[in-house]
């Protein structure tokens, strides 16, 4: 019995091969787009894992100076004292063609925990002889220039890890170390550490600027859209399901009638199911690794730009991986085939298959789906109002997205009822009234249209806005025509000497860590001059913020720090480290920063810090061209060493651009999702149409007007999505400018409107619709009298 | 009489050789205004192929068809459909309203397409028919006696020269089977139409003034 009911329930997809490659299409893409993204978040996890475990870091605790250098007479001090404690050396350093983070470490005192330990310990005299380890790729960037360095997958790209010694001179360090590593167990009794070096700072393990907790918002924003792609692929599956569950409605009857017990019936249309997830699925997962290897490079400098994140451009295969994207598969073919089975479960054996009865049941769905869509509004309402986090925020866009996509096809019927009231002609009023008949057919596939064009409007919308205001910040931040980036201390002082009389100005950029309203953040020096006074971009200040902050009478904080910790200038104050509490006196904006930042004046700061080397200067001058020509005969620094403004603001441009890179390839895959699942509903939907047309085409009206028809329907429907689309997207781009990103990076940018933006999307949004619907228009108006003539032979 | 519809040697086969299967050989027919034929025949000799080819629904091999003056082979697609609005109406054994428009946007819809849309005569065929109190009613909402008789009425309502009926009555009870067929030859006499029903009841081919029996692809005259 099982093997003849199967093979009647198969022979329909036999008969319908490219109904059961829509099905498989929308399974596989939906699987593909949420895999790669998951892909994409494991490789670049594994990377700060690989990065957090060179050292043990994220098992040890840490001794630091807030002036970011310390005495190397410290170790040895409290090595005397009994802790058991080693020293590194960490710093940015030119070799070969590139720059590299130099990691020095002291191998007979170090964490036997780390990655470090492993690689160092087989050769430890050719490591105390100058032998170190990089990953293959800064091995390739660094040229051929250093004979002692060797290849290892375990070191981050961009890090070269050394013996300290050989560190130290490099970074031109000698006599000093970065920070301490403590041992995870120590010695019972020792003096406390508070009173051994009380200005050391002791930042616990995981307390730090831990990469993982940095990028956390750009992983889940990435999961995000993830998610959405793969709901968008289970509207296909959906209705793809239930399409093949209603043409089938009559197999089952007859099974049923001869004999086929429902429950096994039910069981076979789920194993047929679950054979789809797993062909699909096993399609998706290797289409979704092809998609991750090619979107990977991109998200790596992304994570690179932002983040400073060490993660690789190439992509390995992980069985978890592969596991989990099957198990979602075939979670979400359980979930999209749900109801057809349920529907299965409550036929009555001899139901009617009237189109009709089908409209009722899909008004009475409607009427609940309405129901269900003002709730989701009420619960979306209610969590605007909540300032819950970033899990609220996504749960706030879900609601609101899941709101609109459920309320769209009352409104559509609504408008097509309309349309029906205000036809004239008895063609014009078949049209609508047949289109709100088939409305239920097509709403899934119209949903996920919707939520494509909303994402899509929402997203760009968010991203152009943040481009405009990105680039009037550039312009404000980036007033200085040169920077320069001093190697060494000692060439920091020289360049400090020589600009004095070769810059109109010299700004030079001093910074320490420190935790800010405990958040891992930094602390810079403003020296007082017009270059800020003009052009800093104050959010909201307090009277005479520029003399107060020059007087050292508080602080600036960027606009990441205030909102976090809910600082406003003129009521807050702020704990600074060395210093003591501080009037927060303005906020500024910081896009792309993901730390929190204050900023003292420099007299205030190299009171508290004296010894802080400076990173960078940045300099004002009528003839930039020949500074840097003066500067370079000079000194001899690399291009690399010297950035005119063109170049920074080009280079920040870059940077955004390919953050947003990854967010303009989903929303195209998104879309395109949408407009196959628009064709397989049309696809399907025409076969079921021939009897509905037959008798419009024995009544006089000849093929190609009711394939024209066809076609101006698949318009008027995707049009009024399209118009639907624009304020759910304003909508969605709301919440994420003013929710998603407050809380997921720390600032918050102006809605701003582009309609030629949406008149491109509505350009290609008709063009996909065009092409989906033309395929059944076509075959209508060139078979159609065929097609059409067995409607009434099939009478008989 | 005005001729409605007349047929010249015409032929139609299904297949390819060595299997042809000659549906209609060598047929003539004449049939005039005001005149119901009853076409009468075995399951499968072809009395809907012969309806399909008088609606100009289906192509033919050879021969002659006019419907209304008109050469239909000669036709191309947009006036066989013109044909179709204007000159024919069909009645089929399974209804074919449109599901979407209610009852009384089903008996106008014909004859709006048609260009002589009356709501006085729709009202009055209503009446006629029975079903003046279901117009706001949906097909499925109804029997399939009152499916049938807006079937009629949608036809009737567009004033054609000729009537095709398809086993009309094929999904009634006989009694609701002869009501309705009275009522449509009372009203397609009533309006000047010519009435070829295709039936495989003696019974109803009766109570036409012509019977003709297709039988090997041949037209017989019958008594």
């Amino acid at each position: 019995m099982t093997r003849a009911a199967l093979q009647a329930l198969l022979s329909h997809w036999l008969r319908s091969p490219f109904q059961l490659a829509m099905l498989l299409a929308g399974l596989a893409l939906a699987t593909a787009l949420w895999s790669g993204v998951q892909a994409l978040n494991a490789e670049a996890r594994a990377a700060y894992a690989t990065a957090e475990n060179l050292l043990g870091d994220g098992t040890s605790a840490q001794l630091e100076s807030p002036s970011g250098r310390m005495p190397e007479g410290e170790f040895a001090r409290l090595r005397r004292a009994g802790w058991d404690v080693s020293p590194v050396v960490e710093g940015r350093a030119s070799l070969g063609d590139t720059r590299v983070t130099v990691l020095g470490i002291e191998p007979l005192t170090a964490s036997s925990g780390g990655t470090s330990a492993e690689l160092v310990t087989p050769d430890l005299t050719g490591f105390l002889a100058g032998v170190g380890f990089a990953h293959p790729r800064t091995l390739n960037e660094i040229g051929t220039s250093q004979p002692d360095l060797r290849p290892s997958q375990a070191i981050p790209i961009g890090t070269v890890l050394m013996d300290i010694a050989q560190a130290q001179t490099l970074l031109d360090m000698r006599g000093h170390i970065t920070r301490l590593t403590l041992a995870p167990v120590q010695r019972d009794g020792l003096t406390p550490l508070n009173t051994l070096a009380p200005d050391l700072r002791l930042v616990a393990p995981g307390d730090g600027t831990d990469l993982a907790g940095l990028t956390d918002s750009f992983h889940l924003n990435l999961t995000a859209f993830g998610l959405l792609a793969f709901t968008v692929g289970l509207f296909i599956v959906h209705s793809a399901v239930g399409l093949a569950f209603e043409q089938r409605r009559t197999m089952f009857r007859t099974l049923r009638a001869l004999g086929v017990p429902l429950r096994h019936l039910a069981l076979l249309l789920a194993a047929e199911l679950a054979l789809f997830a797993i062909l699909a699925g096993m399609a998706g997962l290797a289409l979704g690794y092809l998609m991750a290897a090619t979107l990977l490079p991109d998200v790596a400098a992304t994570l690179r730009g932002l983040y400073g994140a060490p993660v690789p451009g190439t992509l390995r295969f992980d069985p978890v991986w592969a596991l989990a994207g099957m198990g979602m598969t075939l979670a979400g073919t359980a979930l999209a085939g749900g109801q057809a089975l349920w529907r299965l479960w409550r036929l009555p054996v001899l139901a009617p298959a009237q189109p009709r009865a089908w409209a009722h049941a899909g008004a009475r769905s409607l009427r609940l789906q309405g129901g269900v869509a003002v709730a989701l509004a009420i619960i979306a309402l209610i969590l605007a109002q909540i300032n819950g986090g970033l899990i609220t925020g996504f749960a706030l866009l879900a609601a609101a997205l899941l709101a609109a996509a459920l309320i769209m096809p009352l409104v559509l019927a609504g408008g097509l009822a309309l349309g029906q009231r205000l036809a004239r002609g008895p063609v014009a009023q078949w049209f609508w009234a047949d289109s709100r008949q088939n409305l239920p057919r097509l709403s899934l596939a119209l949903m996920a249209l919707l939520l494509a064009l909303a994402t899509n409007i929402g997203v760009g919308t968010m991203v152009s806005s943040f481009r405009t205001t990105f680039i009037a910040w550039l312009d404000q931040r980036l007033v200085a025509e040169v920077t320069v980036t001093p190697r060494t201390p000692s060439e920091a002082r020289a360049l400090q000497n020589f600009l004095q009389t070769h810059a109109d100005a010299t700004l030079p950029m001093q910074r320490i860590d420190a935790r800010l309203a405990a958040q891992p953040g930094q602390v810079y020096a403003m020296k007082d001059h017009a270059t800020f006074r003009d052009n800093w971009p104050l959010l909201d200040a307090v009277p005479h913020v520029w003399d107060r902050l020059a007087a050292g009478e508080g602080v600036l904080v960027n606009e990441q720090l205030a909102r976090r910790a809910g600082l406003r200038p003129g009521t807050a104050t702020l704990e600074m480290p060395d210093i003591g509490v501080l009037p927060v006196l303005g906020v500024y904006s910081d896009y792309g920063n993901p730390l929190a930042q204050a900023t003292l004046g420099l007299d205030r700061f190299t009171g508290a810090w004296p010894d802080t080397p400076v990173r960078q200067f940045a300099l004002r001058s009528e003839n930039p061209q020949a500074l840097i020509t003066a500067l370079q005969d000079e000194f001899g620094l690399p291009g690399n060493q010297i950035t005119d403004q063109a170049q920074a603001k080009a280079l920040s441009l870059a940077v955004f651009e390919r953050t947003f890179l990854i967010t303009g390839a989903l929303n195209v895959l998104t879309l395109s999702i949408a407009a196959i699942a628009l064709f397989a509903a049309l696809v399907t939907l025409s076969g079921m149409r021939l009897v509905q047309l037959a008798p419009l085409w024995a009544l006089g009206l000849t093929t190609r007007r009711l394939a024209a028809l066809e076609l101006g329907r698949a318009l008027v429907l995707a049009g009024m999505t399209l118009v639907l689309a624009l304020p759910v997207g304003l909508v969605l781009a709301q919440i994420l400018l003013a929710v998603i990103n407050v809380q997921a990076f720390g600032w918050r940018l102006p809605l701003q409107f582009f309609p030629a933006d949406w008149a491109r999307l509505a350009f290609w949004a008709g063009l996909a619709v065009l092409a989906a619907a033309l395929l059944p228009a076509w075959r209508l108006w060139r078979h159609g009298p065929h097609q059409l003539l067995k409607v009434f032979a099939h009478e008989k | 009489m005005t001729s409605a519809l007349t047929i010249e040697s015409l032929r139609k086969t299904f297949g390819s050789a060595p299997d042809i299967v000659h549906v209609l050989d060598n047929a003539d027919l004449e049939l005039s205004r005001g005149q119901s034929l009853a076409l009468t025949g075995e399951s499968g000799s072809g009395k809907s192929t012969l309806l399909h080819i008088c609606a100009g629904l289906e192509p033919f091999d050879s021969g002659k068809v006019m419907l209304a003056g008109q050469d239909i082979a000669q036709a191309d697609d947009s006036a066989r459909a013109a044909l179709r609005r204007t000159s024919v109406g069909l009645i089929f054994q399974q209804f074919n309203l449109v599901p979407s428009l209610n009852v009384a946007a089903n008996l106008a819809f014909q004859a709006r397409l048609a260009g002589r849309h009356d709501p006085g005569f729709v009202a009055e065929l209503a009446r006629r028919l029975g079903i003046a109190e279901l117009m706001a009613r949906y097909p499925e909402q109804l029997s399939g006696g009152q499916q049938q008789r807006v079937a009629i009425g949608r036809c009737l309502a567009a004033r054609p020269r000729l009537v095709l009926a398809d086993e009309p009555t094929g999904n009634l009870d006989e009694a609701t089977g002869d009501a309705v067929l009275d009522l449509m030859l009372e009203l397609a006499a009533q309006a000047g139409a010519a009435l070829l029903l295709a039936t495989h009841s003696t019974r109803l081919a009766a109570r036409c003034n012509l019977r003709v029996h297709l039988r090997a692809g041949k037209l017989q005259v019958s008594a």
